[in-house]
């Protein structure tokens, strides 16, 4: 690796909001962080605050918060004096209807203005935002609203005829369906309602540890967790933002995430407004000319994006990108799965900056470990953690939590808890939460390796998740969708690796007597799995066996069915009682 | 090669990803990926299936082209009819 590093010129180094990386992290406190925001007084805060109200008030209302992109091409700017009303307008619709404190707020909505409105109106109100992702189906939609005790959800007459109508009677806490776009049986307009209701609202005075965020991720086994996130989260989302993503006032910042996911809240709604940037806001999925257009045309200066989007731009060639004016961009990181060597370097040759890679999860609320605008990148890297945060890899055995201090020392990816954005929570799971802290460590689930230099190196995860396209899938509830078909005997799902993606779902199937694989079957199971889970979820292959590898008391071996479709050693198959066939 | 036989092909490679969707009830004229569920991956597949059946080089760029199935069926047409 060491012959690829990418050097940083001592002149960029210094133009960094973070020059030396050393010196910030050894003078680094979170109190001194939380001086950088402004606070309700008396010890309480809201990130609606922080995001919008305090930049109105240091007299920047006219500033443009978020430039949106509609599919059609059309843009619609809101200043952060706009953001102001309409979100207060939400606000007091919820205060109207009921909604108390502490009520939690669903949205299944593309990334139209009304998405980032909602979010943070309904946290100036005080309720709990949770965002769905659109392309969900119907069972994910369900779970997570169902754990997460949804009172209120806004979304389009679209996604709730097709998605959601179906489970308003197994939905019995869900008091309010707002629609943007019309209103049919059983929801109401908002439009209406927000034009009605007054422009101004007094921001709801929080305490740090109040809930603000709940974000749902998958598990090896069983049902989504509901993770939850504090106002206080606020001051990680923030700093990193600075830091990491090297944010300033006035910047134009485009995170390309759908707001559906972690990243896409932290810093495609918080960190970014915290830190007085302009937003740029697309709502069409990707595309290699769209997306060259839009950086090129609004002069992005800062750019977050995902490996599956870079490695779709590396197919379609430096072609598409000669040419253009990418001069205001002035840094690029990518997040959602390690990105490998040659992305970095295609950045650095194709758009003349490499990306930085950076490394987080929804647990962690914010950004933990990255390549910064003032550090060498060596490319394939995750970078370093951020000042404030204590990353080790360890080794957990019945005895307790070891660090491994020798270079390369593989072991899983710790961090020492305590940070401000750190889960407050598994909703309802208090003892699958306790499972993730050990003797002052948060155990991350990845395992990793850290060099003499203190650069940390993803290696895989520690249990069968599947991360593709970014997004983490629990192969259970991909399972689960495939039992309900009435010829399956059993199902075992792994992810498998995708030039594109990362890894795709695939799911082995093995069929009750009776039945035979054939085309049909594979269409019919494929069919139900994208009704039930939605496209990001349900398999991209669905293949067919006699039986699947099982240990004695019946659980399917993901991990050997996984080591045989790549080619890898089986490890220990004491446990394997009935074999694949 | 016939626009209908064209069509043929491109709802066969449809109803592959996406058995689930009836195509006789879609739009043709609204966002394909919308009118089918699919997400960019399954996008991928479907223009590389389209490419090696129809025996044509579809190249990023003309992505914009195929927003819609009606938009699609046309590319297709145009470049395999």
């Amino acid at each position: 690796m060491q012959e690829e590093r990418i050097v940083k010129p001592c002149a960029e180094r210094a133009r960094a909001n973070m020059p030396d990386y050393a010196a910030a992290r050894a003078a680094f406190t979170w109190a001194e962080a939380r001086n950088s925001l402004d606070g309700l007084g008396q010890g309480r805060l809201n990130i609606a605050h922080e995001a919008i109200g305090r930049h109105v008030a240091a007299g920047h209302a006219d500033q443009v918060a978020l430039r949106w992109i509609a599919k059609s091409g059309a843009r619609r700017d809101y200043t952060y004096g706009d953001l102001d009303r309409e979100t207060s307008r939400f606000a007091n619709v919820l205060r109207d209807s009921g909604l108390a404190v502490g009520d939690r707020v669903y949205a299944l909505l593309g990334r139209t203005p009304e998405l980032y409105i909602a979010a943070l109106g309904t946290l100036k109100a005080g309720c709990v935002f949770c965002p769905l992702f659109s392309a969900f189906g119907p069972e994910p939609i369900h779970a997570r609203m169902e754990i997460g005790g949804a009172a209120a959800l806004i979304t389009t007459k679209r996604l709730y005829t097709r998605k959601v109508a179906g489970l308003r009677d197994r939905l019995p806490d869900l008091r309010l369906v707002f629609l943007t776009d019309a209103e049919v049986e059983g929801t109401r307009a908002i439009g209406p309602l927000t034009d009605a209701a007054s422009d101004r609202f007094e921001t709801v005075p929080m305490a740090p540890e109040d809930s603000a965020l709940l974000h749902f991720t998958s598990g090896t086994t069983g049902r989504p967790k509901g993770v939850v996130h504090v106002h206080e989260a606020v001051v990680a989302h923030h700093t990193t933002g600075r830091l990491a993503l090297d944010l300033r006032p006035g910047d134009v910042f485009w995170c390309t995430a759908d707001p559906g996911w972690v990243t896409g809240t932290s810093y495609g709604i918080i960190a970014p407004l915290t830190n007085r940037v302009t937003m740029i806001v697309d709502e069409a999925e990707f595309d290699v000319a769209r997306w060259y257009g839009i950086l090129e045309d609004e002069r992005v200066n800062v750019w977050y994006t995902a490996p599956t989007a870079i490695r779709m731009l590396m197919k379609a060639g430096a072609d598409p990108a000669a040419g253009r004016d990418f001069s205001a961009l002035r840094f690029m990181a990518s997040v959602g799965e390690p990105l490998n060597p040659e992305a970095v370097i295609w950045g650095n040759k194709v758009l003349g900056r490499p990306f930085h890679d950076n490394w987080w999860q929804t647990e962690t609320g914010g950004i933990m470990i990255a390549n910064y605008a003032s550090m060498d990148v060596k490319p394939g890297s995750m970078g370093k953690p951020l000042p404030g945060i204590d990353a080790g890899v360890v080794d957990v055995t019945d005895n307790g939590v070891h660090e491994l201090n020798e270079p390369m020392a593989l072991g899983e990816l710790a961090l020492r808890s305590g940070w401000p954005s750190m889960m407050r929570g598994y909703l309802h799971e208090e003892a699958r939460y306790r499972k993730c802290f050990r003797d002052g460590w948060y155990l991350t689930g990845d395992l990793a390796m850290r060099d003499a230099e203190g650069y940390f190196w993803f290696v895989g995860r520690a249990d069968d998740l599947i991360k593709s396209a970014g997004h983490l899938i629990g192969p259970f509830e991909v399972e689960s969708a495939l039992m309900e078909h009435p010829a399956v005997a059993e199902v075992g799902v792994i992810g498998v690796p995708d030039e594109t993606a990362g890894q795709l779902v695939k799911a082995y199937v093995a069929l009750k007597p009776g039945h035979e694989p054939s085309e049909d079957l594979r269409r019919d199971l494929l069919g139900l799995a994208r009704s039930r889970l939605g496209p990001a979820v349900a398999p991209k292959e669905i293949v067919f066996r006699k039986n699947l590898p099982k240990t004695r008391s019946g659980k399917i071996m993901r991990r050997l069915l996984k080591a045989r479709e790549l080619g890898l050693p089986e490890g220990d198959i004491s446990t394997l009682e009935s074999d694949e066939q | 090669m016939t626009r209908d036989q064209i069509e043929q092909i491109l709802r066969a490679e449809l109803n592959r990803i996406a058995p689930d969707i009836a195509i006789d009830r879609i739009d043709p004229a609204a966002p394909l990926r919308e009118e089918f569920d699919i997400d960019s991956i399954d996008v991928l597949t479907l223009v590389t299936a389209l490419s090696k059946a129809l025996k044509i080089d579809i190249p990023e760029a003309d992505y914009p082209q195929m927003e819609s199935y009606a938009d699609l069926l046309d590319y297709l047409a145009a470049r395999a009819g």
